[in-house]
């Protein structure tokens, strides 16, 4: 049975359609992301999941129940962190995990076995008496997500839970995710940092309330770009952006780093045009490469086909 | 209900840790009263006094000795002329004269009225009738005991019947009057202010979204929430209570049990009205403000602490009842000025309960729609 079912998911507020037949399943222990840009309707879609706002209509399963019929049996069963890190500053490490466990109903002994485990997976021993305002970015992400996971939940919902945070410690962070999910606990996350999609079995691309695409990472890079991306090496890059902005076979040109990522139509594959063009305007190109198409680009061909469709 | 414990628990350490906000919210109430209890303090001593005697006789030097006697007045100056008295009024040297005429015990032994002057600088026209009020308690106490001894002299005559209340009693000390109502304003405004403050912020940091992530019911949340408020509130009035008592002199007559019963049911309500603003508002500057405009305003104003309820306009008056302060403070100057037991206050318990229940209802309907 899946983690989590949702059939024809929808939302409204008053006249806005937030969410809008969302359809998609989670298997046991996948780690699943739903990436998209503000106002996607990610926070719509994880908050009707968490049992926070009921859906419009549609239903959702989540650990087999329906959320929209019990959802204090959903928060049971799922834990929650969101982008803030929400712990009490002004409790030490070990009062906001006798908090939490607390809230979660735990008994002393549950409680005992459970701080354990997170003081230890979080890196926490030795610290239990510090304040959590004292404590730097990553330790509080990692004692968050500790808190979160004090009940055993089966399904744990991130959302967007590494912002702010430094790159060993958001590696650390992935790291102890990639554990939870060989425990078979199924991971939720929502994220806009395209670097951090890549870490996901499989990604939901979110647009004006809808899934406008699903999959895993490299059947989304496959399936959604048809056209092909040179990646062109030259001394002079935004002469050279302009000059083959211009071309008939090119669609669109982006600065890459110190390159440029130049789109050709569809169908097209030819680099010739574009040599001639650098070397007619006396821009000698170091290099012409065809390469794969980033998350970024996949997301950004999607956002712009679904705004094509809806005209 | 572990839950319940384990957000009061949660909520005691944070106030704990809290330093700041706990010296507040202990302290600041008692340091209040010394201020509003001396500021508030409607009696007014040691009035600057001259006197101009032009009797000098044993009936002139009564008097004089009356107003002495009484501590209100201090004998500053013995000026000759009138023109002497207006120079030190201008230069505000004395407060008050008192002229004395010549022939004054003539006009009392004949039976005639004698009138004695009293110049007092109206310039703070409630000093003004303050001081006016002690000298006329203080004449009308010497003229009648003159009277007595001028109708036991003559033996027949019945004692003459002197105005029997008297306008300002020198004995009732308005601090004592208004102790109660400081009590009643700070204890609202603290509880007011910490419970919507305490809620907001949980609202501002993001904490409040994971707690209603948490399987936990409104009403275990609220009360685990209101638990330790409850405990620093009734902390804090006590202390006003005893610093009254030994800063005023405040007496407590009534029953200790039936104070911690009052003191704890206006707290409940107040608690309540906390936790209906903190569903208001989204900021804590935001909440304190509208905490403050919600406890102050209808406390100091609505509930007979200054103003007598009784002499509002009908629409004001009606709007007092909603105020729980009002009822507080007959409960409370009923129990600690008058000493009057559970019977008599029933009705302002009664309406104390009322008002707690319905905005701790109203509360949690507005919490538990904004949990989703």
């Amino acid at each position: 049975m899946p983690a989590v079912t949702v059939r024809d998911l929808t939302r409204r507020f008053g006249a806005f359609l937030a969410v809008d037949r969302v359809t998609f399943e989670v298997e046991e222990g996948e780690i699943f992301g739903f990436l998209g840009s503000n106002g996607a309707g990610k926070s719509t879609t994880i908050r009707m999941l968490c049992g926070l706002l009921k859906p419009s209509s549609g239903s959702a399963l989540v650990g087999g129940i329906d959320v929209g019929r019990d959802p204090e049996a959903v928060k049971r069963r799922i834990g929650y962190m969101s982008q803030r890190f929400s712990l009490y500053e002004l409790l030490t490490v070990e009062e906001n995990i006798t908090f939490f466990g607390g809230l979660y109903g735990l008994d002393d002994r549950a409680l005992a076995e459970r701080r354990a485990f997170v003081l230890d997976m979080a890196g926490l021993k030795g610290r239990e008496h510090t304040l959590t305002r004292d404590l730097a970015g990553g330790w509080r992400q990692r004692l968050a997500l500790g808190c979160a996971i004090l009940h055993e939940p089966s399904i744990l919902f991130l959302d967007e839970p590494t912002g702010g945070v430094d790159p060993v410690s958001r590696r650390q962070f992935w790291q102890l995710i990639n554990q939870l999910s060989a425990k078979r606990v199924t991971v939720f996350v929502t994220t806009h940092y395209l670097d951090e999609a890549e870490h996901c079995h499989r990604l939901a691309l979110m647009h004006a309330g809808r899934i406008a695409a699903l999959g895993t990472v490299s059947e989304l890079k496959s399936t959604f770009s048809t056209r092909a991306v040179v990646e062109v090496r030259t001394a002079s890059p935004m002469a050279a952006l302009r000059a083959l902005d211009d071309l008939p076979t090119v669609e669109k040109t982006s600065p890459f780093g110190t390159a440029l990522h130049v789109w050709l139509k569809p169908g097209e594959r030819d680099t010739e045009p574009l040599r001639r063009r650098l070397e007619e305007l006396g821009l000698a190109a170091e290099s012409f490469e065809f390469v794969q198409p980033s998350l970024e680009d996949v997301f950004m061909d999607v956002v712009a086909r679904e705004e094509r469709a809806a005209v | 209900m572990r839950k319940a414990l384990a957000v009061a628990r949660k909520e005691f350490w944070q106030i704990v840790r809290d330093r700041r906000t706990l010296m507040i919210l202990l302290f600041v109430p008692a340091f209040f009263l010394m201020l509003y209890g001396y500021a508030l303090n409607f009696d007014i001593r040691h009035v600057r006094l001259a006197v101009m005697d032009r009797e000098h006789n044993t009936d002139s030097r009564e008097l004089l000795a009356s107003f002495v006697n009484s501590t209100y007045f201090d004998i500053v100056a013995t000026p000759t002329s009138m023109s002497e008295i207006e120079r030190m009024m201008n230069a505000g040297e004395i407060r008050a004269a008192l002229v004395i005429p010549e022939g004054m015990s003539r006009d009392l032994r004949s039976g005639r009225v004698a009138a004695v002057q009293v110049l007092i600088n109206g310039d703070n026209a409630n000093t003004a009738t303050t001081v006016f009020g002690y000298t006329l308690a203080i004449v009308r106490g010497v003229s009648a005991r003159l009277q007595l001894q001028l109708a036991g002299g003559r033996g027949a005559a019945p004692p003459i019947a002197v105005e029997p209340r008297i306008w300002y009693n020198p004995e009732l000390q308005s601090t004592l009057f208004l102790v109660p109502g400081l009590i009643g304003f700070i204890v609202m405004i603290s509880c007011v202010v910490s419970t919507s403050l305490s809620i907001v912020r949980e609202k501002e940091r993001g904490t409040w979204e994971q707690v209603r992530m948490a399987p936990i019911g409104t009403v275990s949340y609220v009360v685990g929430k209101t638990i330790p408020y409850f405990f620093v509130g009734l902390i804090s009035a006590f202390m006003i209570i005893v610093a009254a008592m030994v800063l005023f002199n405040l007496p407590v007559r009534g029953s200790w049990p039936l104070l911690l019963f009052a003191v704890s049911l206006f707290i409940v309500g107040a608690l309540g009205t906390g936790l209906l603003v903190s569903t208001l508002v989204d900021s804590q500057a935001l909440a304190f403000l509208v905490g403050l405009l919600v406890s102050l305003l209808p406390t100091v104003i609505l509930s007979g602490f200054i103003f007598p309820i009784a002499s509002m306009p009908v629409p004001i008056r009606a709007i007092s009842y909603v105020v729980p302060a009002r009822y507080f403070l007959v409960a409370l100057r009923g129990i600690v000025l008058k000493g009057i037991g559970f019977a008599m206050l029933a009705d302002q318990f009664l309406a104390l309960g009322v008002y707690a229940v319905v905005v701790l209802g109203l509360a949690s309907v507005r919490l538990a729609k904004e949990r989703g």
